[in-house]
């Protein structure tokens, strides 16, 4: 059974060892002169002000908190997807009802404007 | 587990490795070529015949490029940010099969690394790390533009997510099982394409707007945020986040293979089954061009519609395209 997760443990940490090698690499190769306007932030020519991050909207937010909700409905749909003909109709009307509930919550967010960018 | 097994993972791994970042440079000059093509122009055609060298001058220019690091940035995330990116990219396909079993040194191989009978899961959450890598790179470089290409990639990475999890459900829903193979192998008879039009379409989409590519291709809009998240990586840490777009434009089109277009199966795949990886690459190189054309032919569209388009048209859809296969499952099968 978990011989078939074995596997991907090993291309995980290839994949991560060539990562770091990548960059290593470029580390090591490139030239390194830096000056004081190399360091500066890049702003298309511009002289930089202000500090580079700063708040940011919180529709963005609202986005992520949404996007946790419905991801893990998304996700109680796949074992049952998986299940689906041992469950049979009654299965079937338990996840219709599952779903009318959270599609629900996912008008009322549509209707108060969570999902509006203006 | 014994020594020849953890011989073979470790052999196949660096295959799958091997080839996609092959495949990645060579998609690079796969898209110069065919947009060149459609713009009526040449493309690149001077590092050895007809370009095919392109790819090697471009990574060696970029490996003896210096490498800038902002007088503010976070160094450690930095630094750490392209290689949480890519490796993620990079293990997504593990549990994609290229075919059936074949015999060679008098062994028997099959042609995956993993048939895990939690696939699509396991896609699920591998492609849902990348988006950290993202995030960390537009924030810790400490640039007002990279920092909203970051947020902004974040934002429509996971809204779209959605849609994409959705679509995975309806082949999965036909078969019963989450296990790729399994899929590829239920589609003998017909492709999903043809009983799943709709859950496919929400997934090319949906895995345009995933891997960040034209017309939804926000995060980096050139006139508005510069290069968005890695407007201040130059070098091979530029290359890694460049490597990580183009191995996902793969990873993501070998999935949609595998879940819509009948994978590793084509004609004769029963008495020669070495022609499985060769129908798989002919599809995902079909796959691709389509990707390429789509950016060759539509306008970058603006980022409410954007958002819109996956919170309020893709993703009822493709709920809706579950509920309905899932009714007349119920209906077909008593």
């Amino acid at each position: 059974m978990l011989n078939e997760y074995y596997p991907l443990v090993v291309i995980s940490m290839i994949a991560i060892a060539l990562g770091f090698f990548v960059v290593l690499l470029g580390s090591i190769l490139g030239p390194r002169r830096p000056t004081q306007h190399k360091g500066q932030p890049y702003e298309s020519g511009m002289i930089p002000y202000g500090p580079g991050t700063r708040r940011i909207s919180v529709r963005y937010y609202l986005v992520a908190v949404l996007f946790i909700l419905f991801d893990i409905e998304v996700v109680f749909f796949l074992p049952w997807a998986v299940a689906f003909r041992k469950l049979g109709v009654s299965g079937f009307i338990l996840m219709v009802i599952f779903a009318v509930i959270l599609e629900i919550a996912f008008v009322y967010a549509w209707k108060k404007g969570a999902l509006e960018w203006e | 587990m014994n020594a020849t097994l953890v011989i073979e993972w470790v052999v196949k791994s660096l295959v799958i490795i091997l080839v996609l970042t092959g495949g990645f440079a060579y998609t690079t000059l796969y898209e110069r070529k065919v947009l060149a093509r459609m713009q009526v122009r040449r493309g690149p055609n001077r590092a050895g015949p007809l370009g095919i060298l392109q790819p090697v001058a471009d990574g060696i220019k970029l490996i003896f490029k210096e490498e800038l690091t902002p007088h503010n940035a976070d160094k450690f995330i930095f630094t750490v940010a392209p290689v949480i990116t890519v490796v993620p990219a990079l293990v997504i396909t593990a549990v994609v099969p290229w075919g059936r079993e074949i015999s060679l040194f008098g062994r028997t191989f099959t042609l995956y690394l993993s048939n895990v009978n939690v696939a699509v899961l396991y896609i699920l959450s591998v492609t849902s790390i990348s988006v950290y890598g993202i995030t960390l790179a537009g924030w810790s470089s400490n640039n007002k533009y990279a920092t909203l290409g970051g947020v902004r990639a974040t934002a429509q990475m996971i809204s779209y997510e959605l849609a994409l999890g959705c679509a995975y459900i309806g082949p999965i829903l036909i078969v019963g099982s989450m296990s790729l193979v399994d899929i590829v192998e239920a589609q003998a008879g017909v492709w999903f394409i043809f009983l799943q039009p709709v859950a496919f379409l929400v997934y090319f989409l949906a895995s345009l707007a995933e891997v960040n590519r034209a017309p939804f291709d926000m995060p980096e809009a050139e006139q508005e945020l510069t290069a968005g998240y890695h407007t201040e990586y130059s070098g091979m840490k530029f290359a890694l986040f460049f490597m990580a777009e183009y191995i996902k434009m793969i990873a993501v089109a070998m999935i949609g293979v595998s879940l819509f277009l009948g994978g590793y199966l084509g004609p004769g795949i029963d008495r020669f089954p070495i022609l499985g990886p060769v129908y798989l690459f002919i599809k995902v190189a079909v796959w691709l061009f389509v990707i390429i054309w789509v950016r060759a032919t539509l306008p970058r569209i603006r980022y409410d519609r954007l958002m819109a388009l996956g919170w309020k048209v893709m993703f009822p859809l493709a709920l809706l395209s579950v509920m309905i296969t899932a009714l007349v499952l119920l209906f077909v099968e008593s």
